[in-house]
């Protein structure tokens, strides 16, 4: 990392440094990437509970009465669909076939939305967003002044419960509320998170954030609580099959192309929506597809994959070793007559060429 | 960190245990740390001469992966097979049950310039 590089700081920053954490430097901020160590960290989010700091994310808000027209503008799912207090994931595709960004969109009331973007993305997507904001649509980005915790695993909520009334478990799967959670007021508490492991995220003003991850880890002590660094954030989304932007979509990936066709809808119409609705009808020639390692290697980032006789027939765009599965996986685009699950693909890892099959993904069966 | 005193270090962050004309080769304290949880050491270069510097094998972390650096020149004798089963030995006991090769080395002078635990220990500072 270059001294000339100024990296960005969360409002708990120092909290993990004090914590001991190995830091590195993650879209511009300077982020734990482990405490103590990454497989511990990823098997207390799927065995208890563990808390990530994620508040380099962007949050924008977006309000008045043309906010709904302009978020089914720019995203690619159906908007209107959602009611007061749900959330849906959704992306920004752009005018090029790609994806700009994911997002999930939150709906407060009627007239007023949160979109929660990624932290790379945050002047990208707010300048795409801007330049389709013709109606007067009051924007306004918070991203530096929140702070966001996710408290995942088994035992997240009954964690998050001893620190608020407000009864979790009337929160469904993709929808939140605005409550008091250890004392402070106006916490926007989130049923979302990117580890399949269930739990909260919670949205506070920064100046609130250090008295809310002390207060998560005292009430988490009884279930054995880590703090989590983005490290096993990786490995955990991974287990899951979740996109990565940067990774597995990116500007030139389409969302069919990319299993995201479930998030996108044709019901309305979105930036380049004609060009992926023909994708969908006519069909797409690559597709992102998950794959288990059959001989022994860890894929990673932009390996090619080969077929049988050894010609190129797409490149990885994730892999890891699977901490809970104890096995290496991936995720990356092959052409389509190999995306079918059993297909056997081969992963050049160095000057090797290592056998591994089209798999079903999540790769972690609940 | 521990750095122990009867090892010499190289800046690849490889220590190296002189026996004789043998030398027993793993990796640091500090290089188990940076690479975090390790899952699978790969060294295919049994009964191979092996130049100093060049590649010997490779070490996957859950996150990177990591060539490993031969200190010193020589035919690559034994490698430990207990990583096969259990690469963690390389985070939980580096000098220990965590090393990876023995070598016959060819070129006893390149010893000289190995590095002695302070000086490897101050570089890592």
């Amino acid at each position: 990392m270059s001294d000339t590089i100024e990296l960005l700081s969360t409002a708990l920053t120092q909290k993990h440094i004090s914590l001991g954490a190995k830091m590195v430097p993650f879209a511009g901020y300077n982020m734990p990437v482990q405490y103590i160590g990454l497989q511990q960290e990823h098997m207390a989010v799927r065995n208890h509970v563990g808390m990530f700091d994620v508040s380099h994310m962007g949050e924008f808000r977006l309000k008045g009465p043309n906010a709904l027209d302009l978020i089914q503008r720019v995203t690619s799912n159906d908007a209107s669909k959602l009611i007061d207090g749900k959330v849906q994931y959704s992306c920004l595709p752009n005018e090029d076939g790609g994806i700009v960004d994911d997002l999930l969109v939150y709906r407060w009331r009627e007239e007023e939305y949160y979109l929660v973007v990624n932290a790379s993305n945050i002047q990208k997507d707010w300048d795409w967003i801007s330049k389709f904001n013709t109606q007067g649509v009051e924007m306004l980005n918070m991203s530096d002044n929140m702070s966001l915790l996710a408290i995942q695993g088994p035992d997240a909520t009954a964690t998050v419960q001893k620190l608020t009334d407000v009864n979790l478990s009337e929160i469904e799967y993709y929808a939140f509320t605005i409550g008091t959670v250890a004392g402070i007021n106006n916490v926007i508490i989130s049923n979302t998170g990117y580890t399949g492991a269930g739990g909260f995220e919670l949205y506070v003003m920064n100046d609130d954030a250090e008295k809310l991850w002390d207060a998560v880890i005292d009430a988490g002590k009884a279930f054995e609580i880590m703090p989590c660094g983005l490290g096993c954030r990786d490995t955990l989304r991974l287990e899951m099959g979740f996109c990565l932007y940067g990774n597995d979509i990116n500007d030139t990936t389409s969302p069919i192309e990319a299993g995201l066709g479930w998030i996108t809808k044709f019901t309305k119409e979105f930036t380049n929506s004609a060009y992926h609705k023909k994708l969908k009808e006519e069909g797409v020639s690559k597709k992102l597809v998950g794959f288990d390692m059959i001989d022994r290697g860890i894929p990673r980032q932009h390996y090619e994959i080969k077929d049988a006789s050894g010609n190129i027939i797409g490149e990885v765009t994730s892999g890891t070793q699977s901490p809970s599965l104890g096995k290496a996986i991936g995720m990356g685009y092959v052409s389509t007559a190999f995306s079918k699950e059993g297909s056997e693909i081969y992963i050049q890892i160095r000057d090797k060429s290592l056998k591994a099959v089209v798999a079903k993904i999540p790769f972690l069966k609940k | 960190m521990n750095f122990p005193e009867q090892l010499s270090y190289t800046k690849d962050h490889e220590w190296v245990k002189i026996e004789g004309d043998i030398a027993t080769i793993g990796i640091t304290d500090f290089a188990q740390r940076e690479l975090g949880d390790i899952v699978f050491v790969e060294i295919e270069t049994f009964g191979k001469t092996i130049n100093q510097h060049d590649v010997f094998g490779t070490v996957e972390a859950v996150k990177t992966v990591s060539d490993l650096f031969m200190p010193i020149s020589g035919q690559v004798i034994e490698i430990n097979k207990g990583l096969d089963t259990a690469p963690e030995s390389v985070n939980n006991d580096p000098y220990g049950a965590g090393w990876m090769v023995k070598v016959k080395m060819n070129n006893l002078g390149e010893v000289d310039g190995l590095m002695s635990a302070a000086d490897y220990a101050s570089s890592v500072a």
